[in-house]
């Protein structure tokens, strides 16, 4: 068997592997967040806590009413995107007329109190969530083995990403977005009902938060600071990405990850710290980010 | 000084502004507008910078800070409206800056504003009427030059069915044989019925489309200067304007 600067290519693609399943959630997440930060312009903190209710609503469908994955990736992103609703109407939209700091101040406040009541329902040990039976198993590749739930995880959440940048960036509805991002007042000014818009968005980037919340479910364990250990790597990828662009989070997203797993084969004892080695560098250089437009 | 408000021609007006005053946050820029538009006029507020002659068309759409007074369209009070259910009664708003969306093709910025009424112009009238645009339908909306821009701000509301328009300055900045043409093109357009409230510093400009001239000063309406009257007025209107 071949042999890569002295590493055994099982670990190699195995950390490969890794690096892109990590970087489909930080795809997932940071994409929310810049779809949110492009049209309300506040950095939704709360974000890891939607991911995290995102796993305990499919843990509580499963355990309290016998629903099934499938079914919990259907439904999790609209309950939870429903309160990402109430929460916009209720709370943020009354900040918008404030600086930024009042919406991240809010939805930081959010995040703690939503895992506070969580972490004193259900405890902070973790809860299991299996693999549906569908894609429980593997397949052996020859030069390594691909369990198929992780397989699935990184197609769906690159067809997630990849459906959410079409809209967006292709078709009308996306149209009216990016315009409202730029200039909501004359948006407003043609008859378009930019409020709704704005608390629809909301709503659609707690809901993929919450997606990814579903499919890590079974890969992570179900526990309330699921979110809080994950969405700090997720803000440096958006600050590498650069804030609100939408191609930029994607991209960013699983390549960090990849980079991640990387140097976990080459030099794992900078694996945890990389991606903030990378934000530093990249806000030296270009402050914008890497795909960020300069004011 | 004729009467601008009387109804000599027995239309009502369509637009009927009466002490309309209005703030950006604490300061004060509207005292007390008042002018009337009869339907298929076009008519002008002509005055120095700062007169206020903009913030009266924002005014009249909603997006002030805050607004008091009277504007009625086709009999409804305007005041209190929120500016999409002002546009949704066929008011159509060209700002000065054009608000061409840089992340949006010259098509997607030509297709944004939604239909409020029947009986828009076509997207084919619209690029009939502009021909520059047709051959940048896929550039950046923003990379167009600034004539084109203008065709394209003034395009797209052409669309809507909106047969209200307040153009704030359509002709700054660009070169005069632009101007000419978009001085042909608001001709043609109150040939088809619409009636248009028209900003200009451009008072050469406004002589040439225009029923009727409003001069606004220190957030009033100064005098009210028919089309027709021009010529003799002009020493007054040289005096108002500081040219």
């Amino acid at each position: 068997m071949f042999e890569l600067l002295g590493i055994p290519p099982q670990a190699l693609f195995g950390q490969l592997l890794l690096g892109l399943i990590n970087g489909s959630f930080y795809a997932l997440l940071s994409l929310g967040l810049a779809v949110i930060f492009g049209l309300l312009n506040i950095i939704n903190f709360s974000h890891g806590a939607q991911y995290m209710m995102g796993a305990f609503v499919a843990w509580m469908l499963m355990t309290y009413a016998g629903i099934n994955y499938w079914w919990a990736l259907l439904i999790v992103p609209i309950v939870v995107g429903a309160t990402g609703v109430v929460i916009e109407r209720v709370m943020i939209a009354r900040l918008y007329h404030l600086d930024h700091l009042y919406g991240l101040l809010l939805t930081f406040g959010l995040a703690l109190i939503i895992q506070g009541l969580f972490r004193n329902q259900y405890g902070v040990s973790g809860l299991p969530y299996s693999i549906p039976t569908e894609l429980s198993g593997g397949t052996n590749l020859g030069f390594m083995f691909l369990p198929n739930y992780r397989a699935w995880v990184v197609v769906a959440s690159a067809v997630v990403c990849f459906g959410t940048w079409f809209a967006i960036e292709k078709t009308k509805l996306g149209a009216y977005l990016r315009a409202a991002t730029e200039n909501p007042t004359l948006v407003g000014a043609f008859g378009i009902n930019v409020p709704r818009m704005i608390t629809l968005t909301y709503g659609f980037g707690v809901a993929l938060a919450a997606l990814a919340g579903v499919l890590a479910a079974p890969i992570y364990s179900v526990n309330p600071n699921m979110g809080a250990d994950l969405i700090i790597v997720v803000f440096a990828v958006v600050v590498i990405g650069g804030m609100g662009s939408i191609l930029g989070a994607i991209l960013t997203g699983f390549g960090l990850g990849i980079v991640e797993g990387l140097t976990r084969v080459f030099y794992p004892e900078a694996s945890s710290v990389v991606i903030f080695v990378i934000m530093a560098l990249v806000l030296l250089v270009k402050p914008a980010g890497l795909f960020g437009r300069t004011a | 000084m004729r009467e601008a408000i009387s109804p000599a021609n027995g239309a009502t007006p369509l637009l009927a502004v009466r002490d309309l005053q209005a703030w950006y946050d604490e300061s004060h820029v509207l005292h007390g507008i008042n002018f009337d538009v009869r339907p298929g006029e076009v008519v002008t507020l002509l005055g120095r910078n700062g007169a206020g002659k903009t913030t009266t068309l924002r005014a009249i759409m909603g997006i002030v800070g805050k607004r008091s007074g009277s504007v009625q369209f086709e009999g409804n009070e305007l005041i209190g409206q929120q500016p999409r259910t002002i546009a949704r009664q066929g008011i159509a708003f060209c700002p000065e800056e054009r608000g061409i969306f840089s992340s949006l093709s010259v098509d997607e910025n030509l297709m944004l504003p939604p239909e409020v009424k029947p009986g828009g112009l076509t997207r084919e009238t619209v690029l009939e009427m502009f021909p520059n645009l047709r051959e940048r339908l896929t550039s950046q909306g923003t990379k167009l030059s600034g004539g084109e821009q203008q065709m394209l701000a003034i395009g797209r509301i052409l669309r809507t069915g909106a047969k209200f328009l307040l153009l704030d300055e359509p002709t700054e900045g660009l070169a005069p044989v632009i101007v000419q043409q978009i001085g042909r093109t608001l001709i043609q357009l109150k040939n088809q019925g619409f009636t248009i409230v028209l900003v200009e510093q451009n008072f050469r400009f406004a002589a040439s489309v225009a029923d009727r001239h409003y001069v606004v000063e220190q957030g009033r309406v100064i005098d009210t200067i028919p089309n027709a009257d021009l010529d003799a007025n002009i020493d007054k209107l040289h005096a108002y304007l500081g040219v």
